[in-house]
């Protein structure tokens, strides 16, 4: 079978996987082979992805939830399509029809306070704006994050996650990105207290970490210790915005206004890379003082703008968000009927509205449950800085039906990925890493 | 100035995006929904039906004012019909819990259509939206309204109350939902939508005919153009008081309200005596040319007149009427097509013609049928049985009213008729429908059917129901799981959607709703 996509084309599958290791990345490519995820995704619709065999399916990463309103949605594409016969990405430099229009929609969307928005072409480069920012405002260099806390690759974002990523690239920098552990107030306080932080950037649900979800009062209490120290907090709501946790923001569930907030992913409607950074006036000085002081080309391509706006309106319309505190009790009530049944290898749901993460009781209990959805037709990822936990993303538009098959089959999936565990066991095999 | 980039080709009408969403929330509130139990059910139609006709005024004064049909009273009455009195004409029937058929060895488990979409029109509109709403309801059904544009904005306000009611007695979220801003596009789109379940059409023949076109499942149903008839056995002083009643009853824009009076001559004179007495104008013969020429503008219906005052029309037609004329009456000869008066008239004109017998006369009001209005209705008045069965067997239609006025006894509010806004004209209407529109046309049954062999015993039923009350709101409010055994006070709990100054409303039918429930339990 030949793969013919027009301009180019390809004589198999596997000459297709041998040319991506060859030209692209062998590491991620030999990596998803050697893990049972042989994925090459072809086409996609809805909450379906379909590899080049011709396999499908119900896609519940969606990418940090870049594909909250599923593959392609119709409406975004829509208005993306018919903006190309108008707007391209347009020039950075001026200001512009798209870019204002999207940043008053997203003021108006967001807490009450946020009024500056600053746009980036992706969640990191969107973090480093908010970094930036606070340093700005606050004259201090340090950052205070969450140990294994994920906010993206860029230059200073990555400094502020687990070390995996920024020692690779010699790009550590520990003086001034300091790290504390989730969860862990009088921590977070030490860390405060020299009166030189600039900003604590948090994660509302730390995604990568495999969703461990803030205790009671512990964001609100961070929120205060941030103003009593005259440090900013910077709330990363790129996997927990867009009404994953049934409200717009899951921030507000927390009920207090982040100095700065970040948006990313599902901003772009899966179809244009776009991501934003909101600010209170108070942070937003720099906009004033001197507007060329963050630049990019494709930050705010208006393109992005059209769909962002597009998938701002679908996801703030009160049926979305109805559909998702159906979705999220229809599929809570299922995983926990599924736990009930193995208590002893599916040891916890994380979940906040379709923000969940499934626990196992193995080091590396996700990969093995992935590899049986994968096999059963579901495609959901491993937290890559705690293999335990499955992230489990359903989409916000989920029909009831898919939903229900969704739960089918990871049901049978946690089954027989403990029946794999208890087999290698047995075999005292180890475990693959 | 305006600048319009008119280098953007359009997606989707504006609205159906959304409009096909309100379709997908209603599949997952008709899911949840079908799993309720009886109590529970009863419990929200009575909530619904309480708010309903507390504001029955309100809706008849608003309803008037935005589409300039019909009259207030009556359409308080109506909005009363369809809400206390449909919820009366149903309390007892049970349309959720499962039935034991013992001689037959079969269990009927009732199944509810899912997501209704309901268009409503723009002579009847809250009315019709009352009692779809709570039929729909009353059968664990979801339902979407998709009003007439002429009635868009009552329509919207009543739909928003009712599924305030509904959702504060414990349905489930979006089970009521109402489209604000309809257009053709978006009913075309809604109708031919796979996930509308069963369409409820009551219109003109363009949507009725449109819905049954769409692909799915439709009930509509074909107009009316009533026949009434008065032989010389009627009780003359109570037929034309009846008829001139219903004929008046909101200015004729129920299409069950007489269109033609065949009155046998013996009768005819005193009929028309007794009918003058009542507020009915007898036109002369160039009163009645004036009259049709207004009605009928070269022989067409003037769709502007639908529902307007007798005594409006009069003057629009140059005809001078005592100020308290409640209908015209416009003698004519023949029934044949091209009498215009022998159409059918959604305004207080009754066209009248004499006959001199009642055989005559059932063979005129078949007349009627054959111009337009089969399958639908008409009326008799007469005591005897004979001319009645002679009457029925002749006349096109599914149901003769008999010594009771058509608008609300062929619906089934001064009859034993099923209660109804929705009048099925079956096969000869076009109709997939044959009955007054009720409750059990929106549900089917799935059916457990034991073996004929005699040693094959039908167990006992008793007590076992697949059904249940909720616990708690439907959807559950999406708490962090780690938070959810906490107590929720300062958390936002709800999912219906933030209120836009009906906070108070929702307090009133909160209390309301409270007040009711003790009442019955103390009951």
């Amino acid at each position: 079978m030949t793969f013919d996509y027009g301009d180019f084309s390809f004589a198999s599958k596997d000459e297709m996987l041998q040319k991506s290791r060859t030209f692209w990345n062998p590491g991620k490519t030999d990596f998803w082979v050697e893990s049972g995820v042989p994925l090459v995704i072809d086409r996609r619709e809805e909450y379906f992805i379909h590899d080049m065999s011709g396999k499908r399916l119900l896609d519940v990463h969606l990418n940090g939830g870049t594909y909250n309103l599923g593959h392609r949605n119709a409406e975004v594409a829509a208005a993306v399509t018919a903006a190309m016969s108008h707007f391209d990405i347009g020039n950075h430099h001026f200001p512009a029809v798209t870019r204002t229009a999207l940043a008053e929609a997203l003021v108006a969307s967001a807490p009450q306070g946020l009024t500056k928005v600053i746009y980036g072409s992706g969640g990191g480069e969107a973090i480093d704006i908010a970094l930036k920012t606070a340093r700005h405002t606050t004259q201090r260099r340090k950052i205070v994050s969450i140990v294994k806390a994920y906010h993206g690759h860029t230059g200073l974002a990555v400094s502020t996650g687990d070390e995996r990523f920024s020692k690779l690239f010699l790009s550590d920098q520990p003086d001034e990105f300091v790290q504390v552990p989730f969860n862990d107030l009088p921590a977070m306080a030490q860390a405060l207290r020299g009166g030189d932080v600039a900003a604590v950037v948090m994660e509302t649900i730390p995604a990568t970490f495999g969703f461990p979800l803030p205790e009671a009062g512990y964001l609100e209490a961070v929120k205060r210790l941030t103003e009593e120290n005259g440090a900013l907090y910077i709330a990363d709501e790129v996997q927990t915005g867009l009404m994953r946790t049934g409200e717009l923001w899951g921030i507000t569930k927390h009920g207090f206004t982040p100095d700065i907030m970040v948006t990313g992913k599902g901003l772009s409607g899966g179809l244009y890379p776009i991501s934003a950074v909101l600010a209170t006036e108070k942070a937003a000085g720099w906009l004033t003082e001197d507007g060329f002081g963050h630049i990019s080309t494709f930050g705010g391509a208006e393109l992005g703008c059209i769909a962002a706006m597009k998938t701002l309106e679908v996801c703030s319309r009160p049926e979305t968000r109805s559909m998702v505190h159906y979705i999220s009790d229809l599929i809570g009530r299922g995983l926990r009927e599924i736990q009930a049944d193995f208590p002893d290898w599916f040891v916890g749901i994380r979940q906040n509205g379709v923000v969940m993460g499934l626990e196992f009781a193995h080091p590396q209990g996700a990969k093995y449950v992935m590899r049986h959805l994968y096999e059963n037709g579901v495609w959901a990822i491993f937290s890559t800085l705690d293999p335990r936990v499955l992230q489990y993303k359903p989409g916000i538009l989920l029909r009831p039906s898919l939903c229900e098959d969704l739960l089918d089959r990871t049901e049978v999936a946690i089954r027989k990925a403990l029946a794999e565990v208890r087999a290698s066991g047995r075999r005292g095999e180890r475990v693959p890493a | 100035m305006t600048s319009t980039a008119d280098d953007l080709p359009r997606a989707e009408a504006t609205g159906v995006p959304r409009a096909r969403q309100m379709l997908e929330r209603a599949r997952w509130a008709a899911r949840a929904f079908s799993s309720y139990d009886h109590a529970t059910v009863l419990r929200i139609a009575e909530a619904v039906t309480r708010a309903a006709e507390d504001r029955a005024e309100q809706y008849a004064e608003w309803a008037v004012r935005e589409t300039g049909f019909g009259n207030v009273p009556d359409k308080i009455v109506k909005n009363r019909l369809c809400s206390r009195g449909i919820l009366e004409a149903y309390r007892d029937h049970d349309y959720v819990t499962p039935r034991v058929d013992e001689a037959r060895k079969i269990v009927e488990l009732p199944r509810p259509a899912g997501v209704v979409l309901a268009l409503t029109p723009s002579t009847n509109p809250v009315s019709t939206l009352y009692f779809k709403v709570i039929l729909s309801l009353l059968t664990r059904n979801a339902v979407v309204i998709s009003p007439h544009p002429f009635a868009k904005e009552c329509c919207a306000d009543a739909a928003r109350v009712l599924a305030e009611a509904a959702v504060a007695a414990g349905a489930p979220d979006g089970v009521v939902q109402v489209v604000e801003e309809p257009s053709i596009p978006l009913v075309d789109a809604l109708m031919t939508d796979p996930r509308t379940d069963v369409i409820l059409a009551t219109g003109g023949v363009g949507v009725v005919r449109a819905a049954y076109s769409s692909g799915n499942p439709a009930i509509g149903v074909g107009p009316g153009n009533v026949p009434v008839l008065v032989d010389a056995s009627a009780d003359v002083p109570k037929a034309a008081a009846k008829l001139v009643a219903s004929k008046a009853f909101d200015n004729s824009v129920l299409c069950t309200n007489e269109s033609v009076l065949i009155v046998e001559e013996a009768v005819a004179d005193r009929m028309l005596q007794e009918m003058a007495r009542h507020g009915a104008h007898v036109l002369d013969p160039a009163e009645r040319d004036r009259v049709r020429e207004t009605v009928f503008p070269q022989g067409r219906f003037d769709t502007s007149l639908v529902g307007k005052d007798a005594v409006d029309i009069a003057a629009k037609a140059g005809v001078r009427v005592q100020p308290r004329t409640r209908i015209l009456v416009a003698p004519f000869d023949l029934v044949v097509d091209e009498e215009p008066l022998a159409h059918e008239k959604l305004c207080p004109v009754l066209g009248v013609t004499r006959v001199p017998s009642a055989r005559r006369g059932i063979r005129t009001a078949a007349a009627v049928l054959r111009i337009g209005g089969a399958g639908h209705s008409a009326v008799i008045h007469s005591r005897d049985p004979r001319t009645v069965m002679d009457f029925a067997a002749a006349v096109d239609v599914l149901r003769v009213a008999v010594n009771e006025g058509g608008s609300t006894g062929s619906a089934g509010f001064d009859t034993f008729l099923a209660p109804s806004m929705t009048i099925g004209t079956g096969f000869a209407g076009r109709s997939s429908l044959g009955e007054n529109l009720q409750p059990q046309h929106l549900v089917n049954d799935a059916r457990i059917a034991y073996s004929r062999d005699a040693s094959e015993v039908l167990p006992s039923y008793e007590g076992i129901v697949p059904w249940s009350a909720p616990t708690a709101p439907v959807p559950a409010y999406p708490v962090a799981s780690n938070l959810a055994s906490e107590p929720a006070a300062d958390r936002r709990t709800s999912t219906a959607a933030p209120p836009d100054g009906t906070t108070e409303l929702r307090e009133e039918l909160r209390r309301l709703i409270i007040e009711e429930l003790t009442t019955i339990i103390r009951s």
